[in-house]
């Protein structure tokens, strides 16, 4: 365990270094949720059209806004794996006799570090906006902790495709068409209840709706997770799990 | 500096026995028989595509072989992938020190993915660093680092954990030759100092004659011939009846194939290392 922890945390402190280092992409990042909130979710909040009980919309598509995020800035985390493997620092980190596992779950953890810093622009971006947002210091612990579980969801998913299309043209094909339908098939914009009976089932097969609810109950003063918190975290600790084991099977296939 | 020490010396350092590699209908390595005592620099020589990458992947556990058997510092190469990679050190043919990083930082995360006690640490890669000349250089990013900077780094990187056995896939490809002799030094002084085994792929025929004890030259997948380099080279004069030199040593058991061999993926790989660290 402490081996793991140890490799683990030499994978995050490099991305880390790297992240402070140039800063360009967090920052880039930042502007899509902007117009969001900004745009959409102030005109859409005009209209009414869509019901989100006891929330203002602009509250509702908040926490949606922030795990929109999360998957935009984690999706995009392969294209890095696949530059890194053409550059040959993969081969570099599968020479050594660190676990498969580290090197995976590392990457997933900084993942992780970056979505936070997503929360904090959302965060910030929500306060001037007025959203009431929950003050408890628990549930902003819980928010920061789903944040980085649903970045290490998506980035480890992100692995793994990097692993099965292996050249970066294909994968920006793969991760512009596994986006926007992953977005619009969730609750991030509009509750389940008011989706066609189809788009439910995608929607309730889709990690990031558990994401969304769990951030809508934690992050929003009044805000209701559907699902409840304990379905909420196991779905994404299972799918996490899952997404690990895969992804620790296929890493090394990057270097044949 | 002592080398971490294999389990016994009385075997190879490199122990292959029809060690096989296919790709569908391609067999891009077939039944390589290979054993190279420790302590000693091994060529590895043959034109692209001869296979020479795929029997380094495989040795150094990065490929499964399709069949055939394999020790790497006496322990199998399927069976015991994780001591294996502790007692070898890899420089890809590809550039893999990390351009976002210093050469401090490059090798901070070699430590510890190798798993360096901490109050070890920082006096290792002191010494790395002076050992490759780059103890100057070494708060610098990486991306302004001549190629032969990054290729020593990358040295440094590889005998950071005091590897028995070295493995270097083509690490002078387009280097000057002034950057190309200084790489050359180091891996000489590793020797003499560390005693490390070193198997090292090149295309360079002066490379192969200055650095080896030993060279086989590879073929279609296979091991073409195997001896020193100046009893090849008398060997194939006595057959000839004229003065060999090592490139005709080369194209006589590369089949010829000196300017022709090679895929379009791997020339292409070729020509973005040549460009990155030129």
């Amino acid at each position: 365990m402490k081996r793991l922890i140890l490799e683990s945390a030499a994978i995050v402190q490099v991305e880390m270094v790297k992240l402070v280092r140039d800063p360009t992409e967090v920052i880039s990042r930042a502007i899509q949720p902007v117009l969001w909130l900004v745009v959409f979710g102030q005109v859409l909040a005009q209209v009414r059209g869509i019901h989100t009980g006891q929330l203002s919309y602009l509250a509702f598509i908040t926490p949606g806004i922030l795990a929109q995020s999360v998957l935009f800035s984690a999706i995009f985390y392969g294209i890095a794996v696949i530059w890194e493997r053409d550059l040959g620092v993969v081969h570099k980190l599968l020479v050594s006799p660190a676990l498969r596992f580290s090197l995976v779950f590392g990457k997933a953890v900084a993942a992780g570090f970056r979505g936070i810093l997503q929360a904090v622009v959302i965060f910030l971006l929500a306060i001037v906006m007025h959203v009431s947002l929950n003050a408890d210091p628990f549930a902003i612990l819980a928010v920061l902790a789903s944040v980085m579980l649903g970045s290490g969801i998506f980035a480890t998913f992100s692995l793994i495709i990097a692993c099965i299309v292996r050249t970066r043209e294909r994968f920006m094909g793969i991760g512009q068409l596994l986006t926007m339908p992953m977005f619009f098939a969730s609750n991030a914009i509009y509750p389940l209840d008011i989706m066609p009976p189809w788009l439910r089932v995608i929607a309730q097969i889709n990690p990031l709706t558990y994401l969304i609810d769990a951030l809508r109950g934690l992050m929003i003063k009044g805000g209701v997770s559907v699902h409840g918190y304990a379905v909420d975290f196991s779905v994404m600790l299972g799918v996490f799990a899952f997404l690990l084991f895969v992804a620790v099977r296929l890493y090394p296939t990057l270097a044949e | 500096m002592n080398s971490t020490q294999p389990e016994t010396l009385d075997g190879f350092a490199i122990n292959t026995s029809a060690l096989t590699r296919r790709y569908g209908k391609l067999t891009a390595a077939d039944c390589i028989e290979l054993r190279i005592p420790y302590g000693e620099i091994f060529g590895l020589l043959g034109a692209n595509g001869a296979g020479k990458s795929t029997l380094i992947k495989m040795l150094t556990t990065l490929l499964s072989p399709t069949s055939g058997t394999a020790e790497v510092g006496g322990y199998d190469i399927i069976r015991s992938p994780g001591e294996v990679r502790r007692r070898i050190g890899y420089v890809s043919q590809l550039v893999s020190a990390d351009g976002a990083l210093n050469g401090y930082e490059n090798l901070r995360l070699s430590a510890k993915l190798y798993g360096l006690p901490a109050a070890e640490r920082e006096n290792r890669i002191a010494n790395a660093l002076e050992f490759m000349g780059l103890a100057d250089s070494s708060r610098r990013l990486v991306r302004t680092y001549s190629g032969g900077m990054i290729r020593r780094l990358e040295l440094a990187q590889a005998m950071l954990h005091r590897p028995s056995i070295l493995f270097l896939d083509e690490p002078t490809i387009g280097l000057d030759p002034v950057a190309r002799r200084l790489v050359w030094d180091r891996l000489l002084n590793l020797r003499r100092d560390l005693g490390m085994t070193v198997l090292i792929t090149t295309h360079d025929m002066e490379e192969a004659e200055m650095l080896s004890d030993q060279l086989a030259i590879m073929h279609a997948g296979r091991i073409s011939v195997i001896g020193k380099p100046d009893e090849l080279r008398a060997g194939l004069s006595a057959e000839q009846g004229t003065e060999a030199t090592m490139d005709d040593v080369f194209v006589h058991y590369a089949g010829g194939l000196i300017h022709e061999g090679g895929t379009f993926s791997g020339v292409a790989q070729t020509r973005r290392t040549a460009q990155r660290l030129g």
